[in-house]
């Protein structure tokens, strides 16, 4: 039973960072440095967790390289978030097979 | 309007689903470890989606520590959902009614957020609840069946579906950077420093959560003071 008593104080916990400023923040910010810190925070972010983490997804570093370059090139020229996502995860399954 | 948003949600949402399941065995798997039962370890992963939280509340399930310590854990190591909650905040129509945030929050995960934010304009709740009714049933079983398996699904197969994951971010900031010319500058220089702050051994007392953390309050804000967003481009959504 302890171990629900776990999951409800982590799932509590999660819960109110994620909704605090949700709700907090019901006007727009004015502030324009404030503003911009937000429009950089989500790119900033995620290349922050994508880079150098994507090179360890499998145990060949080329393959990996592939894959990451793969979807950055076609990221950069607008193929859809769908296209690009499948095509460099069934591009590094075959690369791992040969 | 809402239902072609939800769907178009649910569609944008697959990539994250599939991600989300692999990730999602592994997290079974460490739960197998900690003893607990199948049925905790899925009623974990519905309430919380949080990969690195879960993991880390493995060990402090194990060591049968106090509860405060479960807080303190997961508070810095979720703490990126509370920017990303900011960023939101200000993605969403000022009058949007408050049972939304409500069930928005729930799902502002690293993947989720980041399909939600790239949307043009103000971003309609219906979309975020279309992708969260396809990755969070992805997470949840992906718990379920990582518990109930040894480790059947061959490491080749997990390692691609983990490439599915990063390149639904990559696929999120470049568009964006093909748009803004300041970004993609940004965009490599976080790279850059992501490497360097993961490699350097003097840093290995701060953890992987911790890192993302640091490095993107010190790089958004660095970027916010030297080029400032222009509100008239800010208006027309990013």
């Amino acid at each position: 039973m302890r171990n629900y008593g776990y999951i409800l104080v982590m799932a509590v916990t999660t819960y109110l960072i994620r909704v605090i400023p949700m709700t907090l923040f019901r006007e727009e910010i004015k502030n324009r440095t404030f503003r911009s810190f937000l429009t950089y925070v989500p790119y900033v972010t995620l290349a922050v967790m994508t880079f150098p983490a994507i090179l360890e997804i499998t145990d060949v570093p080329w393959i990996s390289w592939v894959g990451f370059i793969t979807a950055m090139v076609l990221g950069y020229h607008k193929v859809s978030l769908f296209a690009v996502s499948l095509g460099c995860c069934g591009l590094v399954f075959l690369l791992q097979l040969i | 309007m809402q239902r072609q948003l939800y769907l178009k949600g649910m569609r944008e949402g697959i990539p994250v689903a599939l991600g989300y399941f692999v990730v999602s065995v592994t997290i079974g798997i460490a739960a197998r470890m900690a003893n607990l039962t199948p049925a905790q370890a899925t009623v974990m992963s519905l309430t919380n989606l949080t990969s690195a939280g879960q993991f880390a509340s493995f060990g402090v399930i194990a060591a049968g520590a106090p509860y405060l310590e479960m807080v303190v854990s997961q508070v810095v190591i979720n703490l990126r959902y509370c920017l990303m909650s900011c960023a939101l905040s200000q993605k969403v129509d000022t009058k949007l009614p408050f049972y939304h945030r409500l069930i928005m929050s729930f799902g502002i995960t690293d993947e989720i957020f980041g399909l939600s934010i790239s949307q043009k304009g103000k971003l309609n709740p219906w979309y975020t609840y279309g992708a969260m009714s396809v990755a969070i049933p992805g997470w949840t079983l992906g718990t379920l069946v990582g518990i109930l398996s040894t480790s059947m699904l061959p490491q080749k197969f997990l390692s691609a579906m983990n490439m599915a994951l990063y390149g639904m971010f990559i696929a999120i900031f470049m568009p964006a950077a093909r748009e803004n010319k300041l970004l993609l500058p940004i965009i490599f220089l976080s790279m850059a420093l992501s490497a360097l702050f993961h490699r350097l051994p003097c840093f290995d007392f701060i953890s992987s959560g911790m890192k993302i953390i640091i490095l993107t309050l010190v790089i958004s804000m660095g970027a916010a003071l030297l080029f400032p967003v222009n509100e008239e481009e800010d208006r027309e959504g990013k």
